[in-house]
Formats: C-alpha cells, structure tokens, sequence
C-alpha cells in the first residue's frame, strides 16, 4: 500500500538542527570567536567582504564561521544581508594615489618614486609546512619603518608624462555612475558597471580566465604596472554642508595591469591598461580582474573577439559565483513533473523505434528467405 | 547555543526594504501592460539561492498584504521540500496566513505546475521561472534575443519545433512549451508540463512571473490569450495518461509516476496533492487506495 510521503517540515528542521551540531562539531574543542577569524583568518574576511559587497569585517567572520568555512556559503550569507540595507548615497571616487600604502610592486621599473614596498606577502616565502605554528609558538613584533607622509603617485601616471599610455579615460559631462546591485544588468555594458561586476566577481572564475588570457586564448601581453595595498579615504558628500564629511577608511587592493598594444585604426600604439580593485588583501583577485577587464575591452581597441575572456556576455553573466552555485545546485529539487512528461516521450519515441526495428527485421527476413 | 542573540543584523519587515518593493511592483506593472513582455528588473539577492524560486519570492514579498493568504507548491506539491521552506519564509518574516487549500489562497507561488482547480478572479499566480527567455537555447546571447523580440522575429522558433516534427514525427517539447501572447510576444511559461498550458488562455486569475537570477519579470493579466505554438497538421496537444489516479481515480489530471519496488512496479497519482485530498475526501478512490484513508486529517502547515 502507498502512502503519499509527508512530513517535509520535520525533515528540514531536523536536517537543519543536525547542520548546527556538525558547525559547532566537538563541544570539548572551544567554540571561535568573531575576533578569532577577524585576526586570524584575515585573508578568507577579506575575499567575503570583496564578493559579498559589504565591507564589514565582523559580519564577515560571522557569515565564515555560520557557513563552517564554505566560502561560496559565506558570501552568499553576506550578500543576502546587504542587499536589505538602505542606501543612504554614493561616497565620492576613492583616490588610490592618496593611498596609506602597506604593499606596493611594480614589475614595470626597477625603482619609481615611493620605491618598492613588499609589505605582508606570500610572495618569496617557502612553502613549507610549519609545525610551530601547529604548536603555538610565540610570533615576534614586526619591523616596521614610520611611513612617508608624501602619497606614492601610481606608475600609470609616471608613464602618462611620455603620452606612452592611455589615459584614464573620461565617462561624458553626464555619466552616472551604475550601480548593479540597484539596476538590471543589461548588455552591452559600460565599463563602469562591467568593473564592479568583475570586483564582486567570483576568485576562481576571473583567475581561470585570466590565466586563459595568457596562454594564448586573447594574449594581451600584461606587465604588472603596479599592485599596491593599503588605506584609502571614504568621503561623501552631503547635501547640507559644503564640504565631504569624511566616512572613515577602508583597505583596497589595486592592479593597474599595462598592456602592450601596437595600434589600430581606432587607437595609436601605445600601453592600455588592465584595472582591478577589490577590497580587502587579495592580489590574485585584483591581477586577475585586471586580466580580464583588458580582455572585455577588445572591441573597444577594434580588437576581434576571439576568446571567452573577451565575451562580455559570457564573463559577466557567469562571474557571480552566487548566482552560479545557486543555479547549479538547483539541481537538487524535485523536477519530477517535467522528468515524468520527459519519460512519457521517451517511451512512445522508444516504443515507435522498436517497431520500426523489428518491423525492418522481419523485412530482411522475409527476403532472405525468398 | 545558549548565547544571547546579538543585534548584529537585522533584518527588514517582509525582508525587502518598502523601495525595492516599490522598484518590483513598478515592473509588474509594466509587465502587466505588455502581456508576454520581459521587464528587466533589479533582482535582489534572496536569502534563499538563486535558482530555488528568488524571483518567485521577490514578486510575492511585493504583492502580499497582511490579509492575504499564502498558497506554495512545488511539482504540484504543498509539501516538497523547497514548498515547505518557501511557505516557512513568509510565515516567518511576513506572519501571513498559509494554506494548502487552492480554493482559499489568494496568492499562489508555485514552481512546474498549475493547480488542477480552476483558479478565479482575485487570485494571483506567481510562477517561479529559471530562465525567462524562450529562445534561449537557440540563441544564447541576451542581445540578439532582446532584438528578436523587438522585431517580432520568432521564425527561429517555428524551425526548431518543424525540425522536431521532421527529425521525431513530433514537437519534442514535454515541458516548457512556448506559447504566444495576444497575438505578440513569444513566452516561456516556465517549465511546467504542457499539460498546463491550455490552463493559462484567458484564466480569470492574475499571473506574474519571477525570474531572480535573471533578473526579469513578466505578467498575464485576467483574461489574456495565451495559445501554445503548433502548425495547422501538427496541432498542439497536452499529454494524456492510460489510466487515473490510482489514489483517487481522477481523469484529466496531470500525473506522476510512483516506483513501487524494485522490479518495475509503479503507480500514477496526482501531482496536485491538494486536489487529489480533497477528492478522497469526498469519497473518489483509486484502485490502489488504502481502505481506510490513513493520513486526511486536516493538514495544516506546521507553525
């Protein structure tokens, strides 16, 4: 005897009670802290703020430690709360160059004005598992010089003095800045709106085409200009007062990515550029992003578009990993409405087929036989 | 945890904010003046993934009022899983009234199927749409199809279901089956069985549509013609099935196969739970119905 199944909303609530004992996993073991994961997972903070659109530390570590470390989850988590804030306005553009600079390289000139700042990185350290780490020990205080007080200029204004690079660009007298988290994505796309899809865009989409880029699929020959990280201004302006009000500071990371270019029918040879921009530390992303964003603008430079990284449509509809974990894991639900009006075509398809099979069969049969 | 809830995050009555409400009820009112038409729309992120009904639950936190009454369906279903947790999200952030009861909702969000009872004047649908354009699979780039639209240009369409009648002697297409609008615009329906689509010309109810990740939001007002693509010699048909519902006999109802063991018994019952309840309840039994009718007591969502 069938009895139809019941009893969903038990199932949910209990799978989810199960969910937050395996995220608390062993009571022995001491429950983190927010501040634990603020400190000490900084970088993994940081790529939830950058994607998830909100510069929030605290609220980050939250949605990392609810999500048991699921990047994807946590982004997902700090995206969903955003999104329910009001908007009280636009800050004004942040100006990098006035940047409290922490780290800055360039692979274009051995030495520049500022000079070259490794700062805390990865780059040069041995991959070497640590075991006092694992132990606990005692880290030692840094050694760190008083910073300049003069700003550092950024390299893309050292190379604009020869006319060799192109300049910044300039959006029309009227151009309002987009903002995709208020406006339908719509195509083709201004340049503005594509860099903030690709600054929330996810890590691993934006370096697997970058990396593309440079093994040949739309080559753009890149030299890191510069990287640089650090503390930049928030100012906004409000209607009442007649200067900014400033609005504290938030740490950034900027690519000016340079690109060789010999010239086309819309544009003399020259150095273009690559720009990336993600909050937080996170150089890979911000390289990566810079990629892509030369990439997309090949039609811009008479370029043809040959390569995914340079699709527009394509990068951009696909670079939210929101949006695409959703759809992918939508897979999930029941579909069996449309699987049962799929299998139902299927047989009567399969059925005609077999007898036209055997219908043929008995064809050559017959005439063998004959 | 035994940890006192911080203020940490909050969250806003009905989650979104009274202007995005404001920005969606804007589309659907677009869409409601051009039937059949997609409305580029804001979409939100959800709480809940995208691609699990967020345009759905957009169009419905904008149109649900304190009186409403909140009907969720998932495959024809009040408790799938996903239907379950919909309906939990509104009770909880919107604190409305939800039934099971297709008679008494006013709103109805469902995902792949139309209930089997006719819907009346004063109801809303709203249908939860994965991917909103119909000529999506034959033609992938939004700004080509933006322009088919706009040029009427549907003829791509009537190759692919010509190719489908030369290639398989008939129109492949079991589910999400196009239908054209008051005579103009080429629409997805959804994926809901063909069956359904006859359901949708002229029916009395208001149905909007939600697609989230998509962005897109379109509208059937009462009344409107929607008539399922076919040629003259190949007229559209909905599936039919062998035999009734084995729980409750019903006839002209869409069904779904059941596995019963693991040698290729199974059985076909109604994919509209509520439907086939409320016929049990008047007396229909099916040939595999139990003799007692074990589970009928009123079954109200759980608080």
């Amino acid at each position: 005897m069938y009895v139809a199944v019941k009893g969903g909303e038990a199932a949910i609530a209990n799978a989810h009670a199960l969910l937050a004992d395996r995220r608390r996993g062993d009571r022995s073991v001491p429950a983190l802290r927010l501040d634990q994961i603020v400190e000490q997972l900084a970088l993994g903070v940081d790529r939830v703020m950058s994607e998830g659109s909100l510069y929030d530390r605290e609220l980050a570590a939250l949605a990392i430690v609810q999500a048991r470390g699921d990047m994807i989850e946590a982004i997902f988590l700090v995206r969903a709360y955003r999104t329910t804030l009001p908007r009280f306005g636009y800050t004004r553009a942040i100006d990098t160059g006035a940047m409290l600079v922490e780290r800055r390289v360039s692979a274009t000139y051995k030495d520049l004005p500022g000079g070259q700042l490794l700062g805390p990185t990865f780059d040069y350290t041995h991959r070497l598992l640590d075991p006092e780490l694992a132990a606990g020990g005692e880290v030692a205080e840094p050694l760190q010089r008083a910073s300049d007080a003069d700003a550092m200029p950024r390299v893309s204004a050292i190379l604009a003095r020869e006319g060799l690079i192109e300049p910044d660009g300039d959006m029309p007298q009227d151009h309002i800045p987009g903002d995709i988290t208020r406006e339908p994505l719509e195509f083709p796309m201004a340049r503005d709106i594509r860099l903030q899809a690709l600054s929330r865009g996810d890590e691993g989409f934006l370096l697997a085409l970058g990396y593309s880029t440079q093994r040949g699929y739309a080559r753009n020959h890149p030299f890191v200009g510069e990287v640089r990280i650090g503390e930049v201004e928030l100012e906004l302006d409000v209607p009442e007062l007649p200067f900014a009000v400033p609005l504290g500071s938030a740490r950034v990371t900027e690519c000016q990515m340079v690109n060789q270019f010999k010239g086309s029918t819309k544009a003399p040879p020259q150095f273009t550029r690559g720009y990336g921009l993600v909050f937080g530390q996170s150089e890979r992303k911000a390289m990566a992003m810079a990629l892509c964003d030369r990439a997309l603008r090949a039609t811009e430079f008479g370029e043809d578009v040959v390569a995914a990284a340079q699709d527009e449509e394509f990068v951009i509809s696909h670079s939210d990993n929101v949006q695409a974990t959703g759809f992918v894991e939508h897979l999930k639900l029941p579909h069996y409405v449309d699987f049962q009006a799929e299998l139902d075509l299927v047989r009567r398809m399969r059925a005609e087929h077999d007898a036209r099979e055997n219908a043929g069969k008995a064809e050559e049969k017959r005439e063998a036989a004959e | 945890m035994t940890a006192q809830p911080t203020d940490i995050a909050t969250y806003n009555f009905a989650y979104l904010d009274e202007q995005t409400k404001r920005m969606i009820r804007r589309a659907i009112l677009k869409g409601i003046a051009i039937p059949g038409y997609q409305v580029p729309f804001a979409s939100r992120e959800m709480p809940m993934p995208y691609g699990w009904g967020t345009g759905g639950v957009q169009v419905t936190a904008s149109i649900i009022g304190p009186e409403d009454v909140l009907k969720v369906i998932d495959q024809g279903a009040d408790d799938t899983t996903n239907a379950v947790s919909i309906r939990a999200f509104f009770k909880k952030v919107a604190n409305v009234a939800v039934t099971t009861d297709t008679a008494k909702a006013t709103i109805i969000q469902t995902r792949h199927r139309i209930p089997e009872h006719p819907l009346t004047a004063g109801q809303v649908l709203v249908y939860q749409v994965p991917i909103p354009e119909p000529l999506r699979f034959l033609e992938p780039r939004e700004t080509e199809t933006r322009k088919m639209h706009a040029l009427e240009e549907y003829g791509l369409m009537h190759v692919k279901l010509y190719e489908d009648i030369a290639r398989h002697g008939r129109i492949a297409t079991t589910y999400a089956y196009p239908v054209k609008v008051e005579g103009r615009y080429v629409m997805d329906p959804s994926p809901t069985p063909k069956f359904d689509n006859p359901k949708m010309h002229r029916s009395p109810a208001l149905q909007l549509f939600g697609a989230g990740r998509e962005k897109r939001i379109y509208a059937l007002p009462p009344f409107t013609d929607v008539v399922s693509l076919d040629f003259e010699d190949h007229p559209f048909e909905v599936q039919t099935f062998d035999q009734p519902c084995a729980l409750c006999a019903a006839e002209n109802v869409y069904l779904d196969e059941v596995i019963l063991d693991d040698h290729g018994g199974h059985m076909f019952v109604c994919s509209d739970t509520d439907h086939c309840e409320k016929r049990r309840e008047q007396g229909h039994r099916g040939h595999l119905a139990p003799e007692t009718p074990p589970a009928l007591e009123k079954r109200e969502p759980a608080q």
